[in-house]
């Protein structure tokens, strides 16, 4: 939208200056990039308080996320889950909501999709059929999950955030009173689960790798959702509504139908990833659906800047930030949490450095000549 | 009495339910008064989940390494202070969302207390002694339903001060007027910031408290799974309680209530459902939001600066 009312006024004043919506795309390059090597800075100043060097942190980092085929396909498997979590946190961002209960939305369309196959599966029912309902079962769990905190904030005036956060709660608290209650495999002794849908039912790898079909759904509704929100009518509402939100209903724009479709989209993303980790990872639903990947999808957004294309090289990185954690762990002798203290500091890093848009000298267009 | 008393299981359930609702407000009662001092700034602060966990951690590290419950308390504030002082600090920022640098807090707080609190999952740490003040009862139930953490009574107090000051002192007029509007406080000559980032500060040091009783008193140990998001459905108890301090701690003692549920009713044999029950005090926040979101009460008394009742 910036770079429509920006462009016609680039052909009058602007000489010998790149036009400002290059410069804009360079701003929002430069400085999550900026934020990333600022945190990468004060992490390795943490790391030498520890004691530890950051010059093996960041090798076995690179070694452990992208060094061989393995670790690249370690990496390329849990960057699928957070390219969708991201699209989830990013998509009602763009409508102007800070939603984060994609982990909710992940977890219960994880324990749909498994609850989905418990029928089908004892039926017979064959996988190409059995799959998709599971899938569609789970996005329709994810989106009601995430579209009733949109509704709530629209219809009620409830604060999202809070809301969402406290559904994720509830979700995790839900998916537990089934797992180790009704749905419960009575062969799960240890770790309390459901019944496990067997290797049949199992969706396998992308062909020639080790990677799930999770990543493919990921790319491809990324890029989907890149479209539908920047080029289409759709996407042009949402994006009046969350810079204007007044301005949007006065243009009688349909905001509330807006806002449920923007949060049910969310959801639905979130949902897919639990339904991946469900019918390629885990085989079953159980605890282990809890894993952090829909908070990560929020600091992958917010490190996109909240654009469906961008999310998927960040959610890589990412990817390759948790697949590295287990090396790293066992080389430098850290614990496993080592990796959530790197990402809450970019995460803080990355919003502090939303203070520097608009203020870095080299990177405005030149207000100057403008009055002159 | 107590014959009659001793065979029903209602009055067990009811007795562990209230002993309950001491233990598990204690927290709450902490990070909502916290919350609530920060929010009367006009701003507000999600990250104080972070500082709950880093504040049970320290304050059980606190504990085991200089052998005194109360300086792993006191540590626990101080960690609380800087994780609220960082947060009041970038806020004040230009463009930094508050919400948002709250989410980062959440997951930076939550991941520097599992790094370094890693080496004292083990190790037993010395505990804060309750004060048992239902000895005289003779029903064993009751004395142990009353035996209650000096923390509980540190927040009453508190609580009656921060009303009290909030009424009658210059600063708790400087706070007031700084979260209804910021011009006008500008106007008065009060920096704006400095104001709202001491009252941040502040809020995370008691959240930090708060994060001390987990540790300390109840559960009483540390482990990754302590918190429960306490910190963040203080935030909204803070709405609920439309902003009063007196009001926090009766909003603390019905979400220690319901978060009470599910073991009370386990004590006398009701397991079914356990972790349904678990959910009790989620559902309870929600259909509070639910309740007091479009409340006209709620809405004469916010602070007119706050960014989430907009």
């Amino acid at each position: 939208m910036a770079d429509m009312t920006v462009q016609s006024l680039s052909a009058t004043s602007l000489r010998r200056r790149p036009s400002i919506g290059t410069l804009k795309f360079a701003e929002s390059i430069f400085i999550p990039v900026a934020a990333l090597l600022a945190s990468a800075a004060l992490f390795s100043v943490f790391l030498l308080f520890l004691g530890k060097s950051p010059l093996m942190f960041f090798q076995l980092l690179w070694v452990g996320g992208f060094g061989s085929g393995f670790s690249l396909q370690n990496t390329l498997q849990r960057a699928a889950p957070l390219i969708l979590t991201g699209l989830a946190f990013a998509v009602p961002a763009r409508i102007g909501l800070t939603m984060i209960g994609g982990e909710g939305a992940l977890v219960l369309g994880g324990l749909s999709a498994a609850a989905m196959a418990i029928p089908l599966v004892t039926a017979g029912v064959p996988a190409f059929l059995t799959l998709p309902i599971m899938a569609m079962t789970a996005m329709l769990a994810g989106g009601m999950w995430i579209g009733f905190a949109g509704w709530l904030r629209y219809y009620r005036g409830v604060n999202e955030t809070i809301s969402s956060l406290l559904l994720s709660y509830i979700a995790i608290a839900t998916m537990n009173f089934f797992v180790e209650g009704a749905l419960r495999d009575p062969a799960s002794a240890n770790k309390p689960s459901t019944m496990p849908i067997g290797d049949a039912y199992r969706i396998g790898s992308i062909p020639g790798t080790e990677v799930h079909w999770g990543l493919a759904a990921g790319l491809v509704l990324a890029i989907g959702l890149h479209i539908l929100m920047t080029r289409t009518t759709f996407g042009f509402a949402a994006r009046v509504t969350g810079g204007n939100a007044r301005a949007a209903l006065a243009q009688g724009l349909p905001v509330g139908r807006l806002i449920v479709a923007c949060t049910m989209i969310a959801g639905a993303c979130a949902g897919l990833a639990g339904f991946y980790e469900v019918a390629a990872v885990h085989g079953q639903a159980n605890a282990s659906l809890v894993a952090g990947y829909g908070f990560t999808g929020i600091l992958v957004a917010f490190l996109a800047r909240q654009v469906p294309l961008a999310i998927i090289p960040v959610a890589v990185l990412f990817g390759a930030l948790s697949a590295a954690g287990g090396i790293i762990q066992r080389r430098m002798g850290m614990p496993d949490a080592t990796v959530l203290v790197l990402q809450g500091l970019i995460f803080v890093v990355l919003l502090t450095s939303e203070t520097f848009y608009g203020r870095i000298a080299f990177l405005q267009p030149k207000r100057a000549e403008d009055r002159t | 009495m107590n014959e009659t008393l001793q065979d029903s299981a209602l009055i067990t359930a009811l007795i562990a339910m209230l002993g309950g609702a001491i233990r598990v407000s204690t927290p709450f009662m902490f990070v909502a008064l916290g919350e609530c001092l920060t929010e009367k700034s006009g701003r507000i602060n999600l990250g104080l989940e972070g500082s709950l966990v880093l504040g049970a951690m320290v304050a059980y590290a606190g504990s085991f390494l200089t052998g005194n419950p109360w300086a792993g308390v006191f540590f626990a504030g101080c960690a609380g202070l800087v994780l609220g002082a960082l947060h009041g600090f970038i806020c004040k920022l230009p463009r930094v969302n508050d919400i948002a640098i709250g989410i980062a807090f959440m997951s930076f707080g939550t991941g520097l207390a599992f790094f370094f609190g890693k080496p004292y999952i083990q190790p037993q740490a010395p505990r804060l002694e309750a004060i048992h003040l239902g000895d005289w009862t003779g029903d064993p139930r009751l004395a142990q339903a009353l035996e209650v953490n000096p923390l509980f009574f540190v927040g009453v107090a508190l609580a009656v001060f921060m009303w009290w000051a909030f009424r009658n002192t210059r600063w708790g007029l400087i706070v007031r007027m700084t979260g209804d509007s910021a011009p006008a406080a500008k106007a008065m000559g009060v920096s704006v910031d400095l104001v709202r980032f001491i009252a941040t500060a502040i809020g995370g040091f008691m959240a930090g408290i708060g994060g001390a009783f987990l540790s300390l008193y109840y559960p009483g140990s540390w482990n990754q799974g302590l918190s429960s998001g306490q910190g963040l459905m203080a935030v909204a108890l803070v709405i609920f309680a439309r902003w009063g301090p007196l009001r926090c701690i009766l909003a603390a003692l019905l979400f220690g209530a319901a978060g009470a549920l599910g073991p009370s009713l386990q004590s006398v044999g009701i397991s079914q459902g356990y972790y349904f029950f678990n959910a009790a005090p989620y559902i309870l926040t929600l259909l509070i939001m639910i309740a007091s979101a479009r409340s006209k009460v709620a809405a004469r008394e916010a602070p007119g600066e706050l960014s989430i009742t907009k």
